[in-house]
């Protein structure tokens, strides 16, 4: 396949190079996926051109290109900013502590608009808290379940009664309920945050959960009896034979969820008017200039690569934890 | 000199099935002195496995007991040592940590010099210390096999309880860990309940063979005592009529006596053979 793919190629190389054969053999490899990006680069700007919306022409890559651009020097402006405003209270605070020693110095926060970057690093702080969070509770519950036969048979109804509940049903009652059970005058996260983190956590749950439980009740039987005939120690077992065992079950719940989270959060930001990425997007279409489209699209994109981004971690920490190293994971 | 050690009295199984109890064993009498090799062996599905589990502690019995040493056993421990037919390494740990697993519960609490002599000494045994810090994966299924018997002898058991432990493996293979068994037999004095299909590796290894009878209700058919003098020799024996007839008793207990009533129609033949190409196979050459 590799040679018809590059016949003019390996005509016009010396084959007796080991070093250029493997690399011929790998130009497909590294050609084929930038082909598939032009192509697709080429389509979009031919059908953009062709879409005329209420806010002016579809952006094509050019534009979203320019407004990535507009993105990146907005948000260094408003840093910028927000040094001069920090430089400034700093020198003022400085001035009255000279004048009169007693004077408690203070700092007020910066309060200009979030830029783009900034709505990145809220919606993946969120995410990577409700995913936690989430995590941390179906691990163990998903570990029970697979362990107890009785246990599963008693949460099992749960299970499947919560698992395809969309998001964004829940989202009114947890606003609700975040604003009537959390209150604190200094509270540490914002009530925005734990709404949203909240209903990410509620919808990462099932996956991990899930998985979890079929990975640990699908434990080889034998080496139940290895555990048996030692008589390991519960904990024991848990470490030695269980969690291992189930590793590999356990990070496909996990690689879910987080997958699920992501797509989640957003939807649940943009509803919810939370900050983040889908706030960015929803105010956008709101504001309705020219530039809207192309700057949402740039939001979309940044969404994908980001997801995309989580997701390879994920598989990366998993092939840290996993005692498989020649598994082949995707 | 040979104490009563482990009995096994009217022994039955019942398995709940949807269409009722299964009586797959039934009445079981069993004498086992210590020190001695017992194989057990009879036509697939009679229940053999199951008799070792319930030696095991793996499963109870329904009817009767098992009694070790005055005690009677009800659930499994590490004085009745298990080597399973597909070895049952854990994957993720290395051949080393594997049997310290087994030696850190028996050695519980021991400085970790000792722990440390105790795995490679029983490593010694089965000659597998070159590899102790190979992952299974990445040692043949021979190596993986003497590694599941390093397991065994190190929780220093009462009875090693051994189910088709070579059932997987090649001929040359298993002639080669038949005669490790043989060796470490000699040397530890362990007494060893073996299941086998193989009628040579049956008379080759032990001092008594039970024969059983096929299920459902299996029980024990016969018991053949081998008196062959120990260290045996697979070549000399080769040629020994006392060898060759313990064989053939063997033999026609399982072709004749116990025949297995299958149909000789060629569309069950086929599908008998499909069968028996990925399960075991009655080694009867
Ligand atoms: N958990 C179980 N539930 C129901 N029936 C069972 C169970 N375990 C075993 N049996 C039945 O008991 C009988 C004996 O099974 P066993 O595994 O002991 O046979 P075996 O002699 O070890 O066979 P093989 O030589 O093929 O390993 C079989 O008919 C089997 O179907
Ligand atoms: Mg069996």
């Amino acid at each position: 396949m590799s040679k018809s793919a590059t016949p003019v190629l390996s005509i016009s190389q010396t084959p007796s190079n080991p070093w250029i054969e493997k690399l011929t053999q790998r130009v497909p490899l590294l050609l084929l996926p930038v082909i598939g990006l032009v192509l697709f680069l080429a389509v979009w700007n031919g059908v953009a051109k062709n879409i005329d919306t209420s806010l002016g022409q579809f952006p094509g890559p050019a534009q979203v290109w320019e407004q990535a651009g507009a993105l990146v020097d907005e948000h260094n402006q408003q840093r910028t900013k927000a040094e001069a405003f920090y430089a400034r209270q700093e020198q003022r605070n400085a001035e009255r502590v000279a004048q009169d020693p007693t004077y408690p110095a203070k700092i007020r926060p910066f309060t200009g608009a979030p830029t783009f970057f900034d709505q990145i690093w809220t919606s993946l702080y969120t995410v990577m808290v409700g995913f936690l969070v989430a995590s941390l509770v179906a691990v163990p519950i998903g570990i029970l379940c697979g362990l107890s036969r009785s246990s599963y048979t008693a949460i099992n109804p749960l299970i499947q009664l919560f698992k395809p509940i969309s998001p964004l049903a829940w989202l009114p009652l947890v606003t609700m309920v975040v604003s009537a059970v959390y209150v604190s005058d200094d509270p540490m996260f914002s009530k925005s945050f734990v709404t949203s983190a909240v209903t990410v956590s509620l919808c990462c749950l099932w996956p991990t959960l899930i998985n979890t439980a079929v990975g640990v009740s699908n434990i080889d039987k034998d080496l139940l009896n290895v555990s048996r005939v030692l008589r390991l120690k519960p904990l024991t077992h848990l470490r030695k034979i269980v969690l291992p065992a189930s590793i590999p079950m356990i990070f496909t719940g996990l690689r879910l969820s987080l997958g699920i989270g992501w797509m989640v959060l957003i939807a649940a930001e943009m509803l919810a008017q939370n900050p983040g990425l889908g706030k960015f997007v929803w105010d956008e279409f709101q504001n309705g200039s020219s530039a809207s489209l192309a700057r949402i699209m740039v939001a979309v994109l940044t969404i994908g690569a980001i997801g995309f981004v989580l997701d390879r971690l994920m598989l990366s920490l998993q092939r840290l934890v996993s005692w498989d190293k020649n598994s082949v994971l995707r | 000199m040979m104490s009563k050690h482990l009995e096994l009295t009217q022994v039955g199984i019942d398995f709940p099935t949807p269409k009722g109890a299964f009586t797959a064993l039934q009445e079981v009498n069993l004498r086992i002195n210590k020190g001695e090799f017992i194989s057990l062996i009879g036509h697939s599905g009679c229940g053999k496995s199951t008799v070792l589990n319930i030696v095991a502690g793996l499963l109870n019995a329904t009817r009767g007991g098992v009694i070790l040493d005055g005690a009677e056993v009800t659930q499994p421990g590490p004085e009745r040592a298990v080597v399973f037919q597909n070895h049952s390494l854990l994957p993720w740990l290395s051949v080393y940590k594997n049997v310290e697993l087994a030696v850190k519960q028996t050695l519980r609490g021991k400085p970790k010099k000792q722990i440390r002599e105790w795995v490679m000494h029983n490593l010694e045994l089965v000659h597998m210390t070159h590899a102790s810090d190979k992952l299974p994966a990445e040692i043949s299924g021979g190596m993986k096999q003497r590694v599941g018997i390093a397991r065994a002898l190190a929780m220093e058991p009462k009875v090693l309880l051994m189910d088709e432990p070579f059932g997987a493996l090649d001929a040359l293979t298993r002639a080669h860990l038949q005669d490790s068994v043989m060796e470490i037999h000699a040397q530890l004095g362990n007494t060893v309940i073996m299941i086998t299909h193989d009628v040579d590796e049956a008379v080759l290894l032990s001092d008594r063979i039970v024969m059983m009878t096929n299920g459902p209700a299996a029980t024990v058919g016969e018991v053949l005592p081998i008196e062959l003098a120990r260290p045996r020799d697979r070549l000399a024996l080769a040629d020994n009529p006392t060898y060759n007839h313990y064989r053939h008793q063997v033999l026609t207990f399982l072709y004749e006596k116990q025949k297995k009533i299958e149909p000789v129609n060629a569309k069950q033949t086929a599908a008998n053979k499909a069968c028996s190409a990925k399960g075991k196979k009655i080694d009867a050459a």
